[in-house]
């Protein structure tokens, strides 16, 4: 079923979303929220030897938005930080089989909780050493 | 189970009576009303009897009743046709904030031609203060047009007292009751306003279909120009099979709401208390009884309504949402917004809006679904963990 011009694959991620929820005593945090239309992204990363083991998230947004972040943490995991970093919208938006016009900016709300997360990954180990 | 419709707002489908009206004027009876000879003279009587009709219903003249070609023409006829027609006495007009954007846009596109409008506040539930209206007349202002019932809320505004004001100030009033129009009753006498406009796919005629009344004496230039149809002020051969079936529909929808609107008003109010006794953390969006008995907008915390709009339509159940995720321009309701309603709690809104088919069985499954959906989405909601300290965090 494609609702409102989203893919079946958004439907999926959507309706059957992968890795909801918190990471208690995550690596990484990252919260951002939706300039254009109010929206909220928290995405946790668990962090071994510079890789990104376990991803979590929670979101407060439409299908476009439940659905990206759900598969930016599939995507992210196995991967080093820096190569999480470069997982652009873009790529968000291809792995999901499009997104409407009017939703890739919930693509990029994506791509920027896992840029948070990231860089509070990189602040804390920081501070550590 | 069928599909559940509960977005009546949005539109309705045609009613089998409205329906059969029609269609002996879509082949038999095909003629063009302008025509002098029997096709046209048999199309023409079939269009002036609808007109007797809708005038009729809403205490109105025949001669008061224009044609148009749906509630947005109307809106745009309405407010640029007084503009227009009034503009040497001056170019100032009142509206509210809460207007359908028929209304808003067409203030806008008279802003652009040098007109003043002033865009009313409105209180929490809704409500125009005729006060505050009161306050904004000047000598130059031409024109007030405010919604009769809103569609989003269906916050019912104190027009007849706005009438009393308009009156003394010489001021002509518009009124948009396409949503009010067969839930509760509109007659023009006692509402005191000199232009209303309805629309016919909001009463189970098609769309497509609407009437402009517009009280003998006021004056105002017609939008679209062309041949003399509709003295002048609407040119283009009627629509005689859709202008029938929207007068049947409005003799229908006016003569039924003595026992349609307390039924549909039970029935939203058991939608309504099955939400609040089920669910935490909703509130409702407009006036608890100064609103359309088959209207409820409620909005539920934590969550963003295209979520759920989408959860509730796999399940077979159409609702709408003030969301700006779905706008379009990704902007919240401008209704809600004008209420005070904070945005994240607009995110969260949905629309309810009954008509005459659904049951209480309906109600329940509805209430039954949301109580899943709701729960579902708030767990994976960062907002819900936060201020509700909320299940995993
Ligand atoms: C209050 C109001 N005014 C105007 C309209 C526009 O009517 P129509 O769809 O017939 O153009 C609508 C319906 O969308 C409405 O709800
Ligand atoms: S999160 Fe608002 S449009 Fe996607």
């Amino acid at each position: 079923m494609a609702l409102d011009g989203y893919s079946e694959k958004v439907m999926d991620y959507f309706t059957n979303p992968r890795n909801i929820g918190v990471i208690d005593n995550a690596d990484g945090v990252g919260l951002v929220g939706n300039p254009v239309c109010g929206d909220i992204m928290k995405l946790f990363i668990k962090v071994e030897d510079g890789r990104i083991v376990d991803a979590k998230f929670q979101t407060f947004g439409c299908a476009a938005a439940i659905a990206s972040s759900s598969i930016v943490t599939e995507m992210v995991k196995g991967k080093t930080v820096e190569e999480a970093l470069e997982i652009s919208n873009r790529a968000v938006t291809e792995a999901l089989g499009g997104l409407p016009a009017r939703k890739r900016h919930c693509s990029v709300l994506a791509e920027e909780a896992l840029q948070a997360a990231v860089l509070d990954y990189r602040e804390k180990v920081g501070r550590k050493t | 189970m069928k599909p559940i419709y509960l977005d009546h707002s949005a539109t309705t489908p045609v009613r089998q009576e409205v329906l059969e009206a029609m269609l002996p004027y879509f082949s038999e009876t095909f003629g063009n009303a302008s025509s002098i000879h029997r096709f046209g003279q048999s199309a023409k009587k079939a269009l002036e009897d609808a007109r007797e009709a809708v005038a009729a219903c809403l205490g109105a003249k025949a001669k008061e009743i224009y044609f148009t070609g749906g509630g947005t023409e109307g809106d745009n006829l309405a407010i640029k046709g007084v503009a227009h027609a009034n503009r040497k006495k001056g170019k100032r007009l009142i509206t509210s904030q809460i207007e359908h954007h028929a209304v808003l846009n067409s203030c806008k596109f008279l802003e652009g031609e040098g007109y003043e409008v002033t865009y009313l506040p409105v209180d929490r539930f809704g409500i125009v203060e005729p006060a505050v209206l009161e306050d904004a007349i000047r000598p130059d202002t031409t024109l007030v047009t405010i919604m009769l019932a809103n569609n989003e809320t269906g916050t019912i505004e104190p027009l007849a007292e706005i009438a009393e004001i308009t009156k003394e100030r010489g001021v002509l009033l518009h009124t948009d009751a396409v949503q009010a129009l067969g839930k509760i009753p509109v007659d023009v006498e006692e509402l005191g306003v000199d232009l209303l406009t309805l629309s016919g796919h909001k009463i189970y005629a098609p769309k497509g279909i609407g009437a402009l009344y517009v009280r003998s004496g006021s004056r105002f230039d017609p939008i679209i120009h062309g041949g003399h149809h509709e003295g002048h002020r609407r040119a283009g051969t009627e629509n005689v099979a859709s202008i029938v079936g929207l007068a049947k529909a409005v003799q229908l929808a006016t003569g039924e709401i003595p026992c349609v609107a307390p039924r549909l008003a039970a029935l939203r109010d058991r939608l309504e208390r099955g939400i609040r006794e089920k669910i935490a953390h909703v509130h409702l969006n407009g006036p608890p009884e100064r609103r359309l008995p088959n209207v409820l907008n409620m909005s539920f915390a934590f969550i963003e309504g295209e979520s759920l709009l989408l959860n509730l339509d796999m399940r077979g159940i159409a609702v709408s949402t003030g969301s700006a995720c779905t706008s379009g321009t990704l902007e919240p309701s401008h209704v809600l917004a004008a209420m005070g309603v904070e945005p994240s709690l607009a995110q969260g809104s949905l629309r309810f809006s009954l008509g005459r088919d659904n049951t209480e069985e309906e109600m329940d499954f509805v209430v039954e679904s949301l109580i899943e959906i709701v729960q579902r989405l708030r767990q994976m909601s960062p907002l819900y963990a936060q201020e509700a300290g909320g299940v995993e965090s």
